[in-house]
């Protein structure tokens, strides 16, 4: 067992606050620094995905994780990124500025959407965000002037300051740069006042406005900021895609970014990087389970689909905290043993809300 | 005119919903360092002129006036600059996030630093926290939450998030605290310290506390004054053995 003994209150505010901690992130990054060195040009494209998505991810979980506002269309601001970026490449912006262009260009669609989806929320929300994504989906196609349409857009290989990135390897290391950035970024933003505001929305409108926190202003801005970080992660995507077809941001991928953050555990940034790794490994586990299925369930079209059907179900019904809720879990496990008490996290009994003032 | 030492007026407000009233022709005033309570059946428009007082809802006629001033067409959120708090009758608190975070909340008409110094976490920044964590800290000493800090809202039992919400209203450093039904579904020992609480909040911190109250053993232990509100107007107002002696209070809670 462990007790903290604090004695000023930065030392609390301290994010690895224990040499163990230190250590593991230290590991961590030095393996995901290293990792060039021992993984092959192909396994670097996939790590190059998975970072990608991990960004994409911590963009909806801003959104849904933290104020509660659900999207089913983010795919829309990855394609918003991707295509700025593209274009803005072409046109024969560097690499550099694009980058920060496209997310600017996408947090403003995100401001866009966010102004009328503040009168709904829920399902009804989710209809919006979903008619969005239908809309920008088909824009892609159509506005071949800029997006190529159907017939795609080739993507300029990305430089920085002269130097190719293009290869796996430069690459890599611009998207582990990029997800790094945002992680610090969003975990600073997160515990200050403005990541504070944010849950207070989520969790209680009534208190947040008798608090003074103009919740409405809130919710736009949670909007352009996810949007933003998604729109981020599009620009690093049309990179990785190479070449950009409107099928490549179908409802598909909204999808996969509300399955990650859902699984990862909502309202958490690690639980968006967990979920992301996980939904994106997902294709290639289901490849290698096909090798040792009986021949006929192996073929069966879909079974990608409900496998990570099977994962969402199965995480709602025995984890709604998700891969966070269960890393914490074992932490605590690990910490306390053999003092561990399983009902440390149960919920209490929720008391009834009658009379709220939406 | 209002009088310097009234610090909330209510001069004739009205509150309709489409043809029913809420509240007719409410005229009532709160001095400034006083412990008012509120009492009055249900339906009686209690809540709902707390609800008028912190912009929830538009009057329909009527001036409220805080310091003098008419707040009854501010927008809500501005309401807790003026140094307007209140507690809710059915608890909101932010159930998903800690004690800690609640009460940080309720610091946050003084601001937490700009977004980039947020998003950088500069220097500056760590001071500010650190300033509102020492305030932060001292509402919990001062309510004794102290081992609840780290707990998350939803694993918390409903006494102490009744507490929890007190602390997050004090710690907006209000001049005027409402509380709505504090006392409801606690028992007798905690609605004793919230007695003694409730008294310590006016003489040590020197806020001028309203409550909406049932438990008449706790208003007539701390309120100066009593309002007995009944059908959207005021029946009857004293000291507590006065509006409970009148003739009209009883015929208004037992029916005539």
């Amino acid at each position: 067992m462990r007790f903290d003994y604090l004695t000023s209150y930065r030392q609390d505010f301290a994010l690895l606050r224990h040499p163990a901690d230190r250590a593991a992130y230290g590991m961590l990054a030095a393996a995901l620094l290293a990792a060039p060195m021992v993984v092959s040009a192909y396994g670097l494209g996939e790590l190059s995905y998975v970072l990608i998505l991990c960004i994409a991810a911590m963009g909806l979980m801003v959104l849904t994780g933290f104020t509660g506002q659900v999207s089913l269309g983010h795919a829309s601001f990855v394609a918003i990124g991707a295509y700025g970026h593209a274009y803005a490449l072409s046109q024969g912006v560097p690499f550099i500025l694009s980058l920060p262009l496209a997310a600017g260009l996408a947090a403003l669609a995100g401001l866009a959407v966010g102004v009328p989806a503040i009168r709904v929320s829920g399902l009804y929300l989710a209809m919006v965000t979903l008619a969005f994504a239908i809309v920008v989906e088909q824009l892609a196609g159509m506005w071949r002037a800029v997006t190529g349409g159907y017939m795609g857009l080739a993507v300029p290989p990305p430089e920085l300051f002269g130097l190719p990135l293009g290869g796996a390897t430069g690459f890599y290391y611009a998207c582990l740069a990029v997800t790094a950035m945002v992680l610090i970024g969003l975990v600073n933003l997160m515990r200050s006042g403005i990541g504070r505001a944010f849950r207070g929305v989520r969790d209680s409108e009534a208190a947040a406005h008798a608090l003074g926190i103009r919740v409405r202003a809130v919710r736009i801005a949670a909007f352009g900021l996810s949007a933003g970080i998604t729109g981020l992660a599009g620009g690093l995507m049309a990179h990785h895609l190479g070449y950009l077809t409107p099928d490549a941001f179908s409802l598909v991928l909204s999808l996969d970014l509300v399955l990650m953050v859902v699984i990862g555990g909502l309202g958490s940034l690690r639980g968006a990087i967990l979920g992301a790794v996980l939904i994106s490994m997902l294709p290639n586990a289901v490849a290698a389970l096909k090798a040792i299925l009986p021949d006929s369930l192996a073929r069966q079209s879909g079974l990608e689909l409900f496998v990570s059907g099977l994962i969402l179900v199965l995480f709602v019904l025995f984890e709604p905290q998700g891969l966070n809720g269960r890393w914490l879990k074992l932490r605590l496990l690990v910490e306390t043993f053999p003092l561990y008490r399983r009902d440390t996290f149960r919920r209490q009994k929720s008391y009834m809300r009658s009379e709220r003032n939406r | 005119m209002s009088a310097p030492s009234e610090l909330l007026v209510l001069d004739r407000v009205s509150l309709h919903f489409g043809g029913l009233a809420a509240i007719t022709d409410l005229s009532l005033s709160v001095r400034e360092g006083e412990i008012l309570a509120v009492i009055g059946p249900n339906g009686a428009g209690k809540t709902s002129m707390l609800n008028l007082v912190t912009r929830v809802f538009d009057p329909s006629g009527g001036r409220i006036l805080f310091r003098g001033r008419d707040i009854s067409r501010l927008p809500r959120a501005a309401i807790a600059s003026l140094g307007i708090a209140r507690t809710f009758q059915n608890i909101e608190l932010f159930e998903a996030a800690s004690v800690l975070d609640n009460l940080l909340l309720g610091r946050h008409r003084f601001g937490a630093g700009a977004w980039w110094q947020q998003l950088l976490r500069t220097p500056g920044l760590v001071a500010i926290e650190e300033a509102h964590r020492a305030r932060v800290e001292e509402v919990i000493e001062f309510l004794d939450l102290s081992p609840w800090r780290r707990a998350s809202v939803a694993t918390l039992p409903y006494g102490v998030r009744k507490v929890v919400e007190l602390g997050r209203a004090l710690c907006a450093e209000p001049a005027l605290l409402f509380l709505d039904e504090p006392a409801s579904g606690l028992n007798p020992e905690e609605t004793r310290d919230l007695g003694f609480w409730i008294e310590d909040i006016r003489s040590e911190l020197g806020i001028t506390v309203v409550m909406i109250e049932h438990d008449m053993g706790l208003v007539g232990a701390v309120a100066d004054r009593v309002i007995c509100m009944a059908q959207g107007r005021v029946l009857a107002q004293g000291s507590a053995a006065e509006v409970q002696a009148d003739p009209e209070v009883v015929a208004a809670y037992l029916g005539t």
